[in-house]
Order: C-alpha cells, then sequence, then structure tokens
C-alpha cells in the first residue's frame, strides 16, 4: 500500500451563518466569521490516494490525471467563488472548513478508478487552521 | 557609523474582493481581471510585513517597541480590513479597485501618521503566498 498526495490551491469568500438563527445568535456563535458581506481565504488543498503500485508504470495513479480530476471536479466549481452563493455541493450547508472539506470529498471519492481509493481530504484555510477527511 | 536599523512585523487578515472597473462595460471587465471579477466576490488570507527602520532609542535599545507597532497595525490596518469585504465593507476602497497594489498603499498612508517621521516605512502584502507587493519600492 503505498500513499500519494496532490496540492492544489483556490481563494473563495464565505461566510459562516446558519439560516436558522436570529442575526444576533450568527454574530455570537461564529463572530466575524458571520459578516454579511463576506470575507475570504487562499484554502490549501491535500488530496491523497491510497493503493498498490502498478509494475508497468511505477506509479499508483498517473498524478497529471489525478490533477485534472481535482481541477474538473473541484477547483473549476470553488476558485474565486463564493462558496455559500455559487457552489452547488455546499447548497444548504454552512460552508465551514469542516463540510467544505466533507463536500470536495464526495465530489472526488467515486472520480477515482477501480485500484485507487481516497484516503483523505487535508484542507487548510489559513496557515494556522486545517481539517482532515477520511471519509469515516 | 551608521546605527540604522530595520525591525519588521508581520500580521495577517482575511478578506473579500473582486475586481472591477465600473468605467468599463461588463465584458472588458471580464476580459481584464478574469476570475478575479467574479461577481460574488472572492477572498484571500492576507500576509502584511511591516517594516520600521531608524536609530533605536540608547534608553531602550528599541527601533520601536514591536508591541506598540503590532497594536499600531491592528487600530489602524487589522480592525479596518479583517473578515471585511474590501469593496463593500470600507471606506477606502469604496471608489478604488483593491488589488494589492492599492490595497498596500492605502496601508502605508493608514500606518506612516502613526509612526515617528524620522524613521523609514515600508509595507509589504502578500496576496497569496506567491503575489506579493511592496510599497514604497526599492
Amino acid at each position: 500500500m503505498v500513499y500519494l498526495t496532490r496540492v492544489e490551491h483556490f481563494n473563495a469568500a464565505h461566510r459562516l451563518f446558519n439560516p436558522a438563527w436570529s442575526y444576533d445568535k450568527n454574530e455570537s456563535v461564529f463572530g466575524k466569521c458571520a459578516n454579511e458581506n463576506w470575507h475570504g481565504h487562499n484554502y490549501d488543498l491535500f488530496v491523497t490516494i491510497k493503493g498498490s503500485v502498478n509494475e508497468d508504470t511505477g506509479f499508483l495513479f498517473d498524478v497529471k490525471k489525478l490533477s485534472d480530476i481535482i481541477k474538473e471536479y473541484v477547483l473549476e466549481l470553488v476558485d474565486h467563488k463564493n462558496l455559500n452563493v455559487d457552489v452547488d455541493f455546499l447548497n444548504g450547508k454552512i460552508c465551514s472548513t469542516e463540510n467544505l472539506a466533507i463536500g470536495i470529498w464526495n465530489q472526488l471519492v467515486s472520480q477515482l478508478p477501480e485500484g485507487v481509493t481516497l484516503h483523505c481530504i487535508k484542507l487548510f484555510e489559513t496557515a494556522r487552521i486545517y481539517v482532515e477527511y477520511f471519509g469515516e | 557609523m551608521n546605527k540604522r536599523i530595520a525591525v519588521y512585523r508581520k500580521e495577517h487578515f482575511n478578506a473579500a474582493h473582486r475586481l472591477n472597473n465600473p468605467a468599463w462595460p461588463a465584458e472588458k471587465n471580464a476580459a481584464v481581471f478574469g476570475k478575479c471579477n467574479y461577481g460574488n466576490y472572492h477572498g484571500h488570507n492576507y500576509d502584511l510585513i511591516v517594516k520600521v527602520t531608524g536609530e533605536p532609542d540608547p534608553a531602550t535599545g528599541f527601533v520601536i517597541d514591536l508591541k506598540l507597532l503590532s497594536d499600531i497595525i491592528t487600530s489602524k490596518v487589522l480592525d479596518r480590513f479583517d473578515h471585511k469585504n474590501l469593496n463593500l465593507d470600507t471606506v477606502e476602497f469604496k471608489d478604488l479597485n483593491p488589488t494589492a497594489e492599492n490595497i498596500v498603499v492605502v496601508i502605508f498612508h493608514l500606518l506612516r501618521p502613526e509612526i515617528n517621521a524620522s524613521f523609514d516605512l515600508q509595507v509589504r502584502l502578500y496576496e497569496t503566498e506567491r503575489n506579493f507587493v511592496e510599497y514604497p519600492a526599492g
């Protein structure tokens, strides 16, 4: 078993807001992250896959193909976008780093060929804040 | 002997923005600014490096107390821009395109009156890890 990680990045706007709550409750729970005109981040995305090395290629999976899949199913949907407004796979969800990582997992998990398994989505919101999701 | 020393304070803030010139039609804005022109905004983690150059005070050994510099940056810059939409929430960018170039100049002028006039001030702003600007140049 070998693990391979592709690192990507994107920039997006968002706000943390629960529409079921009052304005005051959103302010008290989410603080400045609830700012109604959005704020934004440079997100760094680490996509880790696992599997066996193919003897003919020496690859677990062609990393260029992995990059193309991430571009098509994630980056083109989120890069320079407003996560709350523009991104279908986050529709109805609070745009926290946790939910974004889970959403990215769900976008990618069915796009990989047989024998290649998605292992981890690691997503940095800032240099000091990141989440990991293993599909569990 | 030249006793001038440069001291630096690093801060960061997160903000949304979009690049748009209201004098241009939508097609031209899209062509010039590309993804940065998307209508619903995007955002960045901005890293800010403030450089103050001067002679240390013999009594303290400090050019400027870096805690004081941090407080100045917080009150003049971070409280204004952190977790804000630069286009919508700030007076500085109401009629000014919030490019990294324009932001760094605005930040310089917010800080300049707060720093001893005998000291040089230079501001570097990272919009992403790989895109950054500096003012004044050189």
